[in-house]
């Protein structure tokens, strides 16, 4: 009789303890989300109030005049069309070349494709920050200092490396049968690779470019350092205007155009994530 | 397979011996060229834009080279280094460095990235899609946006501060009692997704068998977690820390915003103390120095993570 007693309140005790787990679970995570959402809430609360200081307190009276007073062709318009201009143009330079670049570090065995990868591996891992010091000497004595194309050429280098590794890392999982057809048929390797191979690992470069841009988009110090004019400014540059000399900081203004500024990324992620696996697929490429 | 030679293909390296005899040298130098083609803008880009500036850094940091005057630089020899040593400024500058990278990267993200990574595998969905959206959320909103929100959550007025407010506890003005943890904690906030992603990917390649058995062996949730888990991830976890430390080294726009370095000197880490000598006080020469010094230390740990990676290439 003992056994068959002692057996159900074992199962009930560890019923009753996987269900304490799982609550302690729930509550940390929560816990967590809820101490990364607080710094959210300042954005959207200062966004649409009247009168809008550091604090996040409810809006008072809620308005969409910080929105109205930003829209316009100074504060938001061309900042942001420079923002596209700059990021869109490297972003593109940076996934042709690196598509181009993937395909015979993918295809072709060479004693030159073991240095060059791992030349390229170790170029993601070093500080672009520390180099920006001289690209700015090197910009102003060759003059490329405050050009829109020496910045796009710029980003795009420094973006480079790694997209080539994880392209390339794309592209040793699309498996080469199709392609000996399409050879074997008489294409050559770069109508190969038009037609056959990108076709096949569109996620893969969907996840690269939007992943660069994103990238580009939010990156502050390399327009920073090498764009001087201010029409020419991209939008995370210009969003420094708000502390203007004018002394007093238009923290509503300064929240809405924040979030004006933030929306295509956010979108474009949440579009990624919702087609691609977003996020999880750069983790997957990664996770070495 | 005929001509076309892939990586699974019979014909391998060109380096050595045709295994198939086949055409003579000259084809195959011809052959390798004309494959090599499509490298050729990657690497003119690479060159140019990141070669070059290093080759520059390198050669800069040994002159007095300044902002007005450029027509004056001469060759100086170890003259910035040795100023640099001596100077308090920067050893207060890698002092900071390194305790922003320490708590930041190493003790926060990546801890935090793993814990959470752990945790949502025993979550419901609900709670692992609100939870994993909102650290996203804060990894995808632009460097100086982040810092924005952050400024406004520690300053006296602040969040952080209502909260403390709120339960009794003594307030702080962050941002100049503490500036260092402010901005640590800021880059924690915005970082610890992308350690997220990568423990994810990783957790769901650890076989559920092996778990299953340590559990039959008696083996409770630490040591599991000790024994088995990490141990599996162990690649995973070198990856995401050199990846962290490497971005952590170079944060610049995240605390110029929040407190351009100071108050002081007080969250002034390498980057911007180079910023400062190049720019504010004009002393490129200088302030390269001090970056060759950053670009050295990312290269030692870029080393490092190679030789984790090695196996893959």
């Amino acid at each position: 009789m003992a056994p068959t007693r002692t057996i159900p309140r074992g199962a009930r005790t560890g019923r009753n303890r996987r269900r304490a787990e799982g609550l302690a679970v729930h509550a940390a995570l929560l816990l967590v989300a809820a101490c990364f959402v607080l710094p959210f809430l300042w954005l959207l609360l200062a966004s649409v109030n009247g009168t809008a200081d550091l604090r996040a307190s409810a809006p008072d009276p809620f308005t969409l005049d910080n929105f109205d007073a930003v829209l316009n062709t100074e504060t938001t318009y061309r900042p942001m069309l420079n923002s596209l201009v700059l990021c869109g143009g490297a972003t593109t330079l940076c996934v042709v070349c690196a598509v181009l670049a993937a395909y015979p570090l993918s295809r072709y065995r060479s004693r030159l494709r073991r240095p060059f990868l791992l030349t390229v591996l170790f170029s993601t891992g070093l500080p672009i920050t520390a180099v920006m010091v001289p690209v700015y000497g090197m910009f102003v004595q060759v003059d490329l200092i405050d050009t829109m194309y020496g910045t796009v050429y710029f980003l795009a280098a420094s973006a480079l490396p790694f997209a080539i590794w994880l392209m390339k890392n794309f592209m040793d999982s699309v498996p080469t049968v199709l392609e000996e057809a399409a050879r074997t048929d008489g294409a050559s390797a770069m109508q190969t690779l038009y037609r056959v191979v990108l076709p096949l690992m569109w996620p893969g470069v969907t996840v690269v470019t939007i992943y660069t841009f994103i990238a580009m988009w939010g990156n502050f110090f390399v327009p920073f350092m090498l764009l001087l004019s201010p029409d020419q400014l991209p939008a995370s540059v210009s969003i420094f205007t708000f502390f203007g000399a004018q002394g007093t900081v238009q923290y509503g203004q300064l929240a809405a155009f924040s979030i004006l500024y933030s929306t295509p990324v956010v979108v474009l992620y949440a579009l990624m994530s919702r087609r691609l696996g977003g996020g999880f697929a750069l983790g997957g490429a990664l996770k070495g | 397979m005929g001509a076309l030679t892939t990586t699974s293909g019979a014909r391998g390296s060109t380096s050595g011996p045709l295994a198939t005899g086949g055409p003579g040298r000259g084809f195959r130098a011809r052959r390798t060229l004309l494959r090599g083609l499509p490298l050729v803008p990657a690497v003119v880009l690479l060159v140019v834009f990141m070669a070059g500036p290093i080759g520059y850094c390198v050669y800069y940091a040994f002159t007095d080279m300044r902002l007005t005057g450029s027509a004056e630089t001469t060759f100086v020899g170890f003259d910035n280094f040795t100023r640099a040593l001596g100077d308090d400024n920067f050893r207060n500058a890698v002092w900071l460095t390194l305790v922003f990278t320490v708590l930041s990267s190493i003790v926060g993200q990546n801890t935090l990235g793993l814990a959470l990574a752990g945790l949502m595998r025993k979550a419901s969905r609900t709670v692992r899609g609100v939870t994993g959206t909102i650290v996203i959320a804060a990894w995808v909103l632009p460097e100086i946006v982040a810092a924005y929100l952050l400024y406004a959550f520690f300053r006296r007025e602040g969040e952080l501060n209502s909260i403390l407010d709120a339960l009794g506890l003594p307030e702080q003005n962050w941002l100049y009692t503490l500036p260092i943890l402010a901005v640590s904690v800021a880059n924690v906030w915005r970082g610890t997704a992308f350690s997220m992603l990568i423990y994810s990917a990783a957790l769901n390649d650890v076989p559920q068998e092996l778990k299953e058995a340590a559990e039959v062996d008696g083996a409770g949730r630490w040591k599991k977690l000790w024994y088995v888990t990490l141990p599996l991830i162990r690649r995973s976890i070198g990856t995401n820390l050199m990846l962290n430390t490497l971005q952590t080294l170079s944060v610049f726009g995240l605390i110029y915003a929040m407190t351009r370095g100071g108050p002081g000197n007080k969250s002034q880490t390498l980057p911007l103390y180079m910023y400062e000598q190049a720019f504010k006080n004009s002393l490129i020469g200088y302030g390269t120095a001090v970056a060759l010094m950053l670009l050295l230390v990312g290269a030692l740990f870029s080393l490092v993570y190679l030789r984790l990676l090695r196996t893959e290439v």
